[in-house]
């Protein structure tokens, strides 16, 4: 069975339809990626599958849950976590305080406990440590456990984020976008990181990028969206041959066609400054 | 600079991060528990009094620090449950229940009763939450003058002596142990408040602070962690407002008034959002500043012939003292002394955007 289920979803923003009718499934173990060009939905899909939104219609369900029975707090409990396209992490804390809330999800104490800090919090804190001081170990964040979010480089708070999803203990771990505006090297470490991820780890990814050699070196079957609908499913190297794909990217061949899609692109820069001037 | 070379999961965990810092709060304690044998020497417990009333009002910063600091939740009302902790007292103890169970459950209610008068405003953000908990702070003195049956409304109502074991303690004839009961109850707020910032709660308040959106994809569920921390910081203030009564004596519909609410806050600013010393630090300030007013007005018109009795002049220095404050340090003074701190230890390598600070409180939810 797998282990993420997503039939018939869609979602709609006013008159748009940012996901259109989209079923995908997810093997236990596999890394799936998602792609697609800007505002073809594939974020609104993540934010599907973490209930800030709830499809129109459709089904989507988790290890034989029900994830649109369950409010987007209860979601990681069932062993799914996500990092976000822009970083939102906890600017005010350090390293180690972010990896920390992302052990939320195995809090065992109360509120009594903890005030009092009885000998038994004392225990599920050095737990909660223990289990952090692995991930950091892992993403090799040691340099930076201790500095504050608010002071670090884009490339960090991209690997802190990776780590505080890491820290829940998850069985699918969702990525958006993890190679967005990371160095070449930087990319190359978090393409070794998934592949441990998933190997060592075992953790079943679920990833959107739009780094296609990141993809390619990573993923073990790839969807290609465009404006909320399927266009392919199958592996990288299939995906990327498929002529949909290709007319998503690059349009199609032809004077006279490519003439009309530039024409469409100016219409909509001058309705667009329209909008502005309104 | 100090470097701590950490061998268990007990230096992050433990309240002190070296021996030397360990050091310095045990002087502290140990200045605060001698301090009265000054005054017994002195013979004039006036200043005394002073120090308890920043103590009881250091309770209260404490509270509002947790809730606005902590949790990034705004409350200009916090006088309101302050007042909600001392009718509480009040009336327990007129009914016969003994101080050490009256005095806590005071918090408690007041606490349960606060959170349940905001839970319908919880859901609002920064600036729209300060204003429906101002409008909390408006009607305080209303409520009590309605329900002057109980509260005494306009007329006021004396506030019975605290008795420990049969041991009476009354701020005027024994000042001195009445300093000690504040001194007891503050290091315990404290206590339990460093206990929070250890442990998952303490975290989630950060994280719906900074981040509403991740906090619930970590798992946090976000009115629960709110109406939590509005709870934890309502019973402080419910404490502190027991106390406040037991101080005055006598309470009427004007003691906690709107002003109070706000000076409650300013403090906090002033002081430094997010750390327990900006609440001590804020509450020290708050309590010094009226003092320092009426001494310097004194030395003015006995040294120098000056009358100065300008009506709202302590408001109005009170005021440009926070708006400078707002303007040049938004981190406070705890803040300020963070920063004189890191720039010795680091020196000669201080950079002056080492603590660029983000707007996080008022910010707007967002997802994407």
């Amino acid at each position: 069975m797998s282990l993420l289920q997503i039939t018939n979803a869609t979602q709609r923003f006013g008159g748009v339809v940012a996901v259109n009718n989209v079923t995908l499934h997810v093997e236990p173990g596999e890394v799936f990626a998602l792609v697609g060009p800007n505002g073809a939905g594939k974020s609104t899909v993540f934010n599907l599958i973490s209930r800030f939104y709830t499809p129109a219609e459709g089904s989507i369900t988790f290890d034989g849950h029900d994830l649109l029975a369950l409010t987007s707090d209860r979601i990681p409990s069932l062993g799914i976590a996500r990092t976000f396209q822009n970083i939102e992490l906890f600017e005010q804390a350090t390293v180690l305080q972010n990896l920390l809330v992302g052990r939320t999800r195995h809090r065992r104490t109360n509120i009594l406990s903890e005030i009092f800090f009885t000998p038994n919090a004392r225990r599920e804190e050095v737990k909660h440590r223990e289990a952090v001081e692995q991930v950091i170990d892992f993403l090799d964040l040691q340099a930076y456990r201790d500095k504050m979010i608010a002071g670090l480089p884009y490339g960090v708070r991209k690997v802190v984020e990776l780590g505080r999803a890491l820290a829940t203990e998850p069985k699918l771990l969702l990525l958006d976008e993890p190679a967005s505006g990371l160095s070449v090297e930087e990319t190359q470490d978090m393409a070794f990181w998934i592949e441990d991820i998933q190997k060592q780890m075992g953790i079943t990814v679920l990833m959107v990028e739009h780094d296609m050699g990141l993809v390619s070196a990573v993923a073990n079957r790839v969807m290609a969206l465009a404006e909320g609908a399927e266009l392919a499913t199958g592996t990288p190297s299939q995906v990327q041959s498929h002529p949909a794909v290709i007319e998503a990217y690059l349009g199609t061949s032809g004077i006279q066609k490519g003439g009309q899609n530039a024409g469409e692109k100016t219409t909509k820069k001058a309705a667009n400054k329209g909008g502005k001037a309104a | 600079m100090r470097f701590v070379f950490k061998t268990s999961y007990d230096a992050d965990i433990r309240w002190f991060k070296h021996g030397p810092q360990m050091f310095w709060y045990g002087l502290l304690l140990v200045f605060m528990l001698a301090l009265p044998l000054y005054f017994v020497w002195d013979g004039n417990p006036y200043l005394l009094g002073e120090f308890t009333g920043v103590l009881i009002f250091s309770i209260a910063t404490m509270g509002l620090m947790l809730l606005t600091g902590q949790t990034g939740l705004a409350s200009l009302g916090h006088a309101c449950f302050m007042a909600m902790g001392c009718y509480a007292n009040i009336k327990l103890l007129e009914s016969g229940v003994p101080w050490l169970i009256s005095f806590p459950l005071a918090g408690l209610l007041a606490g349960f009763f606060g959170t349940l008068i905001v839970s319908p405003v919880l859901r609002l953000h920064g600036v729209y939450l300060a204003l429906a908990t101002l409008a909390m702070a408006i009607i305080t003195g209303d409520v009590i003058d309605l329900t002057e049956r109980w509260t005494g409304g306009v007329a006021g109502i004396a506030v019975p002596d605290i008795s420990i074991f049969g041991y009476q303690i009354n701020k005027y004839a024994n000042p001195y142990a009445f300093y000690y009961v504040v001194l007891a109850v503050v290091i315990i707020v404290v206590a339990f408040y460093r206990n929070l910032l250890r442990t998952p709660l303490g975290r989630s308040f950060a994280a719906v602070r900074d981040s509403e959106v991740s906090a619930q994809a970590m798992g946090i569920n976000l009115a629960k962690t709110k109406a939590t921390s509005f709870f934890l910081s309502c019973t402080a203030a419910g404490l502190a407002g027991a106390l406040f009564g037991h101080s005055a004596g006598y309470v009427t519909n004007e003691t906690f008034d709107i002003v109070m609410s706000i000076t409650l806050f300013l403090a906090i600013v002033v002081g430094g959002l997010g750390f327990i010393h900006g609440a001590f630090l804020g509450a020290i300030i708050s309590g010094l500043i009226p003092v320092l007013i009426a001494n310097g007005r004194t030395m003015l018109s006995t040294s120098f012939d000056i009358n100065l009795n300008i009506p709202g002049l302590e408001s109005a220095i009170f005021a440009s003292i926070v708006i400078a404050f707002i303007l040049f340090e938004p981190m406070g003074i705890y803040g300020r002394w963070l920063k004189i701190r890191t720039y010795f230890e680091l020196f000669p390598f201080y950079r002056k955007d080492m603590f660029k600070r983000q707007k996080s409180y008022l910010k707007t939810e967002r997802v994407q």
